[in-house]
């Protein structure tokens, strides 16, 4: 038994996957979170069924291929029903893709989602009404609350166990074409829909501030600089008793080896890993985290993207492209995925190049790690203002050899929505799996793998290899290794940082400059293995060499800046 | 009617209810179809960035950001 979860963008379907196949699926309050599906077994009533999330489309026709997907999706997978989710608030344009599925002829089930929201807005929906005139079952949700959920599912099953109770068709033969589907859509919405009163408008007073040609910028800068702040004040905090509680650790389990053997030295390097592993998690991984999901599930992201729409130009991207900008400051991998609610080939590969340049939580470790803890957090500050004005640089060149040739920009404003502390603790601890399980291990090992090259002076050819890169900057030649390393995981380069020049006090061994070149560099650099296997995805091998090839020119001509301003301060 | 006014979307007034009446580029029609708006549709603006930034339109309760580029080639008439 297979069901497929469908609806137009910010709906709800991924919420509703995650009440009952767990946090498997990214969510967010703004357009465009799905790109990809995602599939998952689950138990209902005993039985066990396959549950499909796919993309949100407005239509099957397929404009950008987060659609095509969907589309695709639909028309050759064998589902036994279709669970069409329609945002209750917006139901003229959600029954446009409802009648569009009825066309698909499978067993249908319409979940009327958002029902606490419609009901704010003073809006009333004649389910029974609107069932008898679609013919398919209608179910009121409240998917982020679970409301509704189980009664959904039990008759998705009845639907799909009852294959020849296929939809009545009423509405089928006149719903052919977009325009006449739009007709009648908005015809039954206003039908069987009833305007009371709107119980509060505070949402149009908090757009009002929010959207405002000043206020709504100064806003924007405040919650971002809060942000920043919070995460660091909160990381530092912590971090300190973690590093000093790992040396205490460290020392007491390896006293019983002798110092400066082989197995002292391993030994050394997998404790190093474990605690930088820690030392970037819980400080300032988890706070980042939390605070992304917050922005994301409030519906801030979507009013960046209007606010930020004038400048994004100046850069030859639009709006909607602020959206893998703001992941990347999470990772790059969804953030480079993202691009594909972006219509333009070129848009995407833009978008793209771009975003890799966006320092993500692993970079933001080594800034902060490196750069925050010695220097204080201003010196971070200025420089993710440097990396916004190097992004803003490049933008600017790329699009001057590859004009913008856009319709501009089409974009949903969702509603402000509560987060609940389930599905941010539920979406924080999806990413933070993600480090543990795929991340952590590669940097306990690379870090051992490194305590062994080092005692074998193999670590030397490495550095020797990338010597006229670290000279040219002026970095001590050992930097090599973790650079080189850093590309497997970004974590690496300040893990491996400590492994390297033999000490985790960075301040004994780096200058202040070497510090923010080294920062600079790590910061631009060549994205990550995992962030490069997913733009070859993308946009195809030559794409992902050209990015890498650019990433590199840009972080050197950046450290060289970034080097020469230090040394003048 | 001699009472209405016909205009580009750019230069419509805000808060105040227009009917689409023609989209200057067919791949803009199609898109904006693509995202539930058609000829004949009533909306009304609602604000705009600064700096040449988008339009926020009122279109069925729906809240929706377009561009200047999209504004500009979409014709309206009051209501």
């Amino acid at each position: 038994m297979k069901f497929a979860l469908v609806g137009q963008p910010n709906c709800g379907k991924s919420t509703l996957f995650n009440q009952v196949a767990g946090y498997k699926a990214e969510t967010g309050n703004f357009s465009g979170t799905t790109v990809a599906f995602t599939e998952s077994q689950v138990r209902v009533m005993g039985e066990v069924v396959e549950i499909v999330d796919l993309p949100g489309c407005y239509s099957l026709r397929g404009t950008n291929p987060a659609e095509q997907e969907a589309a695709r999706y639909l028309s050759s997978c064998d589902i036994n029903a279709v669970i069409d989710v329609a945002d209750a608030s917006h139901l003229a344009s959600a029954l446009e893709l409802t009648l569009e599925l009825l066309s698909l002829n499978k067993p249908m089930i319409l979940a009327l989602n958002m029902m606490d929201e419609a009901a704010r807005l003073g809006l009333h929906i004649n389910g029974p009404a609107l069932q008898t005139e679609l013919g398919i079952p209608v179910l009121p949700l409240v998917a982020s609350k679970g409301r509704g959920v189980k009664g959904l599912f039990s008759k998705a099953l009845e639907a799909g166990n009852n294959p020849n109770g296929k939809v009545q068709q009423a509405r089928r033969e006149d719903s052919n074409d977009a325009i006449t589907r739009h007709a009648l859509a908005m015809e039954i919405a206003q039908k069987f829909t009833t305007q009371g009163e709107r119980r509060t408008s505070w949402q149009d007073r908090l757009d009002d501030l929010l959207l405002h040609p000043f206020w709504g910028y100064a806003v924007l800068l405040i919650v971002l600089l809060g942000f920043f702040e919070a995460v660091y004040g909160l990381g530092q905090l912590i971090e300190s008793p973690i590093l000093a509680f790992f040396n205490h650790l460290t020392s007491i389990l390896l006293s019983p080896l002798s110092q400066g053997s082989f197995f002292y030295e391993v030994a050394l390097g997998v404790m190093q890993g474990i605690a930088a592993g820690v030392a970037i998690v819980l400080p300032y991984l988890l706070p980042f985290l939390f605070g992304l999901g917050v922005l994301e599930d409030v519906g801030y992201l979507p009013r960046i993207a209007f606010l930020m729409d004038a400048f994004m130009h100046r850069i030859g991207l639009h709006g909607k492209a602020i959206v893998p900008f703001i992941l990347g400051y999470g990772c790059n991998v969804p953030a480079v995925m993202s691009t594909r609610t972006l219509e333009e080939p070129r848009d995407r590969y833009m978008a793209a190049a771009l975003a890799t340049l966006v320092p993500c939580a692993a970079r933001l470790a080594v800034v902060f790690g490196l750069v925050a803890f010695y220097l204080g957090p201003l010196a971070a500050f200025a420089l993710y203002i440097f990396n916004l004005l190097v992004i803003a640089l490049t933008g600017r060149i790329l699009s001057s050899l590859n004009p913008e040739n856009t319709p501009g920009l089409i974009l949903e404003m969702p509603s402000y929505r509560m987060p609940t502390f389930k599905n941010i603790f539920a979406k924080a601890w999806f990413r933070v799996r993600e480090f543990v399980v795929e991340a952590w291990p590669i940097l306990i090992v690379g870090s051992a793998v490194l305590a062994g090259l080092d005692y074998f002076h193999i670590a030397s050819i490495f550095n020797w290899l990338i010597r006229p890169l670290t000279w040219v900057m002026g970095l001590p030649a050992q930097v090599g290794v973790p650079l080189i390393f850093g590309i497997l995981r970004k974590e690496l380069s300040l893990v491996m940082l400590g492994q390297a020049l033999g000490t985790t006090n960075f301040a004994s061994a780096l200058s202040t400059t070497q510090m923010v070149t080294y920062a600079t560099f790590v910061m631009f650099y060549v994205p990550c293995l995992a962030t490069l296997s997913v733009l070859r995805r993308e946009l195809g091998t030559r794409a992902m060499f050209s990015v890498a090839a650019l990433t590199v020119v840009i972080g050197l001509v950046a450290a060289l800046l970034a080097r020469g301003v230090a040394i003048i301060l | 009617m001699t009472n209405e006014i016909k205009m580009t979307l750019l230069d419509a007034p805000q808060e105040v209810w227009l009917r689409v009446i023609e989209f200057k580029d067919k791949d803009l029609q199609d898109k904006l179809a693509g995202h539930g708006l058609f000829i004949g549709d009533r909306l009304r603006v609602l604000r705009e960035a600064p700096l040449s930034g988008p339009f926020m339109i009122d279109l069925n309760g729906r809240q929706i950001a377009l561009g200047r580029k999209v504004v500009k080639n979409i014709l309206v008439e009051t209501v």
